[in-house]
């Protein structure tokens, strides 16, 4: 999304703004821990809060959203005794019907398809669920820079439950390759990408 | 005057600020969590207490530091992989498995985003600030690097190449900022003085 304006930077912010927002950093954990449920779960909690919610809300409501959900759809919690108890909770979105296409889902190779000096393009898939890459570099090409062990798949941890690892590759483009002419000529972009989201350029 | 004062004290005791809603919302789950033992006091307290007080830039300060005066230490720090050098210093933990340090040089301006959410590595930086958190910064610093850098107060020169550091996997970036002119009579915990968060981000220059 674009059309934000300025960056706006508080002087001397403090870590957290009132009190809420610090046992919210220290609740949300305790939340993970009860549910089993891992990081990616949680960034897909916070991400399937309702559009015009998540944009005017601060980064620790954002938690909250995301905490509360997860407690409720793991049934920790009731939804209900929630909804009664605060006067009203908003909660995320439901996850999608088909969170994850096949090939987002399918299990990791164990040897790196590509190397340093590679150049691979981005696919450019749209999944309904989770996932770590980004809209920006779908359908754009570059070139791996670094090679990392493998880490978990954000798609399967998220919506199959599993740990499965994969190597991660750090991509790096040109910004007139991602914004066309104006995109700052001379400048480069550098992003780690999971192994399934690459083709290889030929 | 001052009974004044005494009354206006007595009646905010008995009268607090009504709760916000995102207030009640904490005490909803909070309370329905303590139901059912799932809120432990001394693990907040700790985490709290942690973030707020002794982990936060200080920490990369020290390793910028080290870095510009110990060659030996640079150069272990800029490796492939930062993490074991970061851990040399006493820091590491929750957003720090793996880190990578990327140097500013004459050619090169580095600057870090997490365009997908807050990714920081918090060992060396502490939480991040909000702005680093907001719509703007993560989708205009991918976008228009140099024109926000500006907009920040950092001009970097046209000669210079901008390389913007996408935190999107599980890799954490702290930039290495260039060792200012006419520092070099000063000792380390002199040097890490001068070093900024916002340096370490990539969007101010020392």
């Amino acid at each position: 999304m674009a059309g934000f304006g300025p960056v706006v930077v508080e002087p001397d912010e403090p870590v957290f703004h009132a009190p809420w927002e610090a046992r919210v950093f220290g609740l949300t954990p305790l939340v993970m821990l009860t549910t089993g449920l891992g990081t990616p779960s949680f960034r897909h909690a916070i991400e399937r809060i309702a559009p015009a919610h998540y944009l005017s809300s601060s980064y620790y409501e954002h938690w909250l959203t995301g905490a509360a959900t997860l407690a409720v759809e793991a049934g920790v919690i009731d939804a209900d005794e929630l909804d009664a108890r605060a006067g009203g909770f908003p909660l995320s979105r439901p996850v999608a019907h088909d969170p994850v296409p096949a090939h987002l889902a399918a299990p990791a190779s164990s040897d790196p398809r590509f190397g340093v000096g590679s150049r691979v393009r981005v696919r450019n898939d749209h999944p309904a669920g989770h996932t770590r890459c980004p809209d920006y570099v779908r359908d754009r090409s570059g070139e791996v820079v670094r090679v990392d062990g493998g880490d978990p798949v954000p798609e399967i941890e998220a919506h199959l439950g599993r740990i499965e690892r994969e190597t991660t590759y750090c991509v790096r483009f040109t910004l007139s390759e991602l914004w066309g002419d104006d995109g700052g000529v001379g400048d480069t972009l550098c992003i780690d990408l999971y192994e399934r989201y690459l083709d290889e350029v030929p | 005057m001052s009974d004044d004062h005494a009354d206006h004290d007595h009646a905010d005791h008995h009268h607090p600020e009504p709760l916000s809603d995102v207030e009640r919302r904490v005490r909803a789950l909070e309370s329905l969590m303590a139901e059912k033992g799932l809120v432990n006091e001394e693990f907040i307290d700790e985490m709290v207490q942690a973030y707020a007080h002794d982990i936060g830039p200080m920490n990369g300060a020290k390793v910028v530091a080290r870095a510009w005066t110990d060659p030996d230490y640079r150069e272990r720090l800029l490796a492939e992989d930062s993490t074991p050098a970061i851990n040399e210093l006493g820091f590491g933990g929750a957003e720090g498995a793996h880190m990578v340090v990327v140097a500013n040089t004459p050619e090169v301006h580095n600057v870090v985003v997490c365009t997908l959410c807050s990714c920081y590595p918090w060992p060396v930086l502490g939480l991040p600030p909000t702005w680093y958190k907001s719509p703007p910064y993560r989708s205009r610093m991918v976008r228009e690097p140099r024109v926000l850098l500006a907009e920040m107060g950092c001009e970097v020169p046209d000669d210079v190449e901008i390389r913007v550091w996408d935190s999107s996997a599980e890799v954490r970036y702290l930039v290495l900022p260039e060792r200012p002119p006419g520092t070099d009579t000063l000792s380390e915990e002199e040097l890490a003085a001068l070093v900024t968060r916002d340096s370490m981000i990539g969007v101010a220059r020392l």
